[in-house]
């Protein structure tokens, strides 16, 4: 049984003063039950995570109380994508012919500060400062760019390019272009990158109406169907954040091996994929991203960004919609924004961002703490 | 009370008398006490995999088959960041937002053993350079509130 997503709706990224996480993510369902044709009453299933705004489930008090199978969604930065995948195998199995998945978040301001206690880490870790996920970041980045030659300019231009598809989004958060030298300028949050180039904590909320492929029509005349859908967790040897030590021998992370597993149930390539979402907590998880994804080869990308190649008109337009840079990251909702993103531009409706040639195959990324990555590949 | 009559040098000798206790951040981490310390970790006897801090376990093939040892004190800069702002708790050293300074933090490897992730001395990118050689030090990384010297590790540049 193949998977299609009829209906979506998403609540604006940023900061909405007097609107809980909660209520985000019932704008949102509204949303996607308004833009299929149905109501709530419909839903079969519920599959929805937050980290921060309390319990997804708790959305029945919102949205009305049905009786509907509500299953809670917790998996860092991956939760919204894992939600997906959950909804994915319910249709699949047979089980279910309609139902929703969502994802929103309403985090305090700042970086995020993790509790090493909760990742089975010592208190000393934290307590020397090193319980730092922009460490990590910039420590991963730090020794890509001296192993294939990207340069910091180039980390600069990621940047740029999200607040200007950012400025073209009319949901994204950050909606005005910053220029290249301000962004190069910005004080540095941890050598080798800048304010500007790292994402923050925020707030928003997504949902998606998925149902069984050959009922699509019913709800819309543009169905997007899931081709596949995976989640992988760290293997020994990976680099990866909250890890007082690793293995001298690295390994490849989770994001190969989702994407991997993605694109081998999809029965495509990465030449066939049209537009891009990938993790970019921050400018260098992009530029990594890339190749883990098996878009380019290791160090290829600083010829591809010096050209403009991820940019709308490029050759591998990549977070078209401003992604975590120019929305922020609402953790429960932030995987599920890089689908809604997908299927606006694969039905064609993203105005002033649509990439052109009307594109086909679209795929989705995201990686978390403390390792774990989920995709996406979804077509039209 | 004019500064000249305090009793300084009587109270100075009596917190001398009281011995500052040097204790380690965490038991565990490393030999403590010790003129020439060094980290501890622990080994797979299984599939030779180190570790650290010391696990129960091994993380590549969840043997308990583990034993402790002492990890080499030299090693090279595998890579590194600079901490540029304050970081909120769990955070906890003597620092105020005002007294705070930047400071290093890489990935050390340590031959034949493991990556070990820690505060560099060396806080300005001039200095640090991923291949380069680093070595263990131990000194105190803030103050209990008795005022007893909390010790920690860190690596600094081979000189
Ligand atoms: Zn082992």
């Amino acid at each position: 049984m193949d998977v299609a997503i009829v209906g979506i709706g998403i609540h604006p990224f940023g900061r909405t003063a007097g609107l809980s996480g909660l209520q985000q993510g019932a704008y949102a369902a509204r949303l996607a039950l308004k833009d299929a044709g149905v109501e709530w009453k419909d839903m079969q299933f519920g599959f929805g995570g937050s980290a921060s705004a309390g319990s997804a489930d708790a959305l029945v008090n919102e949205l009305g109380l049905t009786g509907l199978p509500f299953i809670n969604v917790a998996n860092g930065c991956a939760t919204g994508g894992s939600a997906l995948i959950s909804a994915f195998n319910a249709i699949k199995s047979g089980e279910y012919d309609i139902g929703m998945v969502t994802g929103f978040d309403k985090h305090e301001r700042g970086a995020f500060n993790a509790d090493p206690k909760q990742m089975g880490i010592g208190e000393w870790y934290g307590e020397v400062g090193l319980m730092m996920t922009t460490q990590f970041f910039a420590m991963k980045i730090q020794r890509y760019m001296d192993a294939y030659g990207i340069s910091s300019n180039t980390l600069a231009k990621v940047a740029q390019k999200a607040f200007s598809n950012g400025a073209k989004n009319p949901n994204a958060w950050r909606r005005e272009e910053i220029p290249l030298d301000v962004i190069s300028d910005s004080p540095m949050i941890s050598h080798p990158l800048t304010k500007f180039m790292f994402c923050a904590p925020g707030e928003g909320g997504v949902a998606l109406i998925l149902c069984r492929a050959d009922i699509a029509r019913r709800y819309t005349d543009k169905p997007i169907y899931l081709k596949s859908a995976a989640v992988r967790s760290r293997r020994y040897g990976s680099f990866e954040v909250f890890a007082p030590s690793q293995a001298l021998k690295q390994v490849d992370g989770p994001t190969v091996d989702a994407s991997r597993a993605a694109f081998e149930a999809a029965g495509v390539g990465p030449q066939d994929i049209d537009v891009l979402q990938l993790q970019d907590t921050e400018s260098g998880a992009e530029v990594m991203h890339m190749a883990e994804n098996g878009f380019c080869e290791h160090g290829e990308q600083e010829a591809l960004i010096q050209a403009g190649e991820t940019g709308i008109e490029g050759k591998l337009p990549t977070n078209t919609d401003g992604g975590c840079l120019a929305n922020g990251e609402p953790i429960g909702a932030t995987g599920l924004r890089q689908v809604y993103e997908t299927c606006v531009q694969l039905r064609g409706e993203a105005g002033e961002r649509q990439v052109p040639n009307t594109p086909k195959v679209g795929y989705t990324h995201v990686y978390g703490a403390p390792g774990i990555s989920a995709v996406t590949i979804l077509q039209r | 009370m004019k500064p000249s009559s305090m009793p300084m040098t009587v109270r100075f000798i009596t917190r001398e008398a009281v011995m500052y206790k040097n204790t380690p951040i965490a038991e565990g981490l490393f030999t403590w006490p010790s003129k020439e310390p060094a980290l501890l970790g622990s080994r797979c006897q299984q599939c030779n995999i180190a570790e650290f801090p010391q696990k129960p376990s091994c993380p590549a093939c969840g043997s308990m088959d583990v034993q402790v040892e002492e990890l080499p004190r030299r090693g090279t800069l595998w890579t590194w960041t600079i901490q540029g702002f304050m970081p909120k708790k769990p955070y906890l050293s003597d620092e105020t937002p005002e007294t705070f300074t930047p400071y290093g933090v890489g990935y050390i490897e340590l031959p034949g053993a493991v990556c070990v992730e820690s505060r560099l001395l060396e806080n300005s990118p001039e200095k640090l350079k991923i291949g380069m050689e680093m070595e263990l030090v131990v000194e105190t990384f803030r103050h209990d509130e008795s005022g007893n010297p909390v010790m920690s590790f860190a690596f600094k540049a081979v000189e």
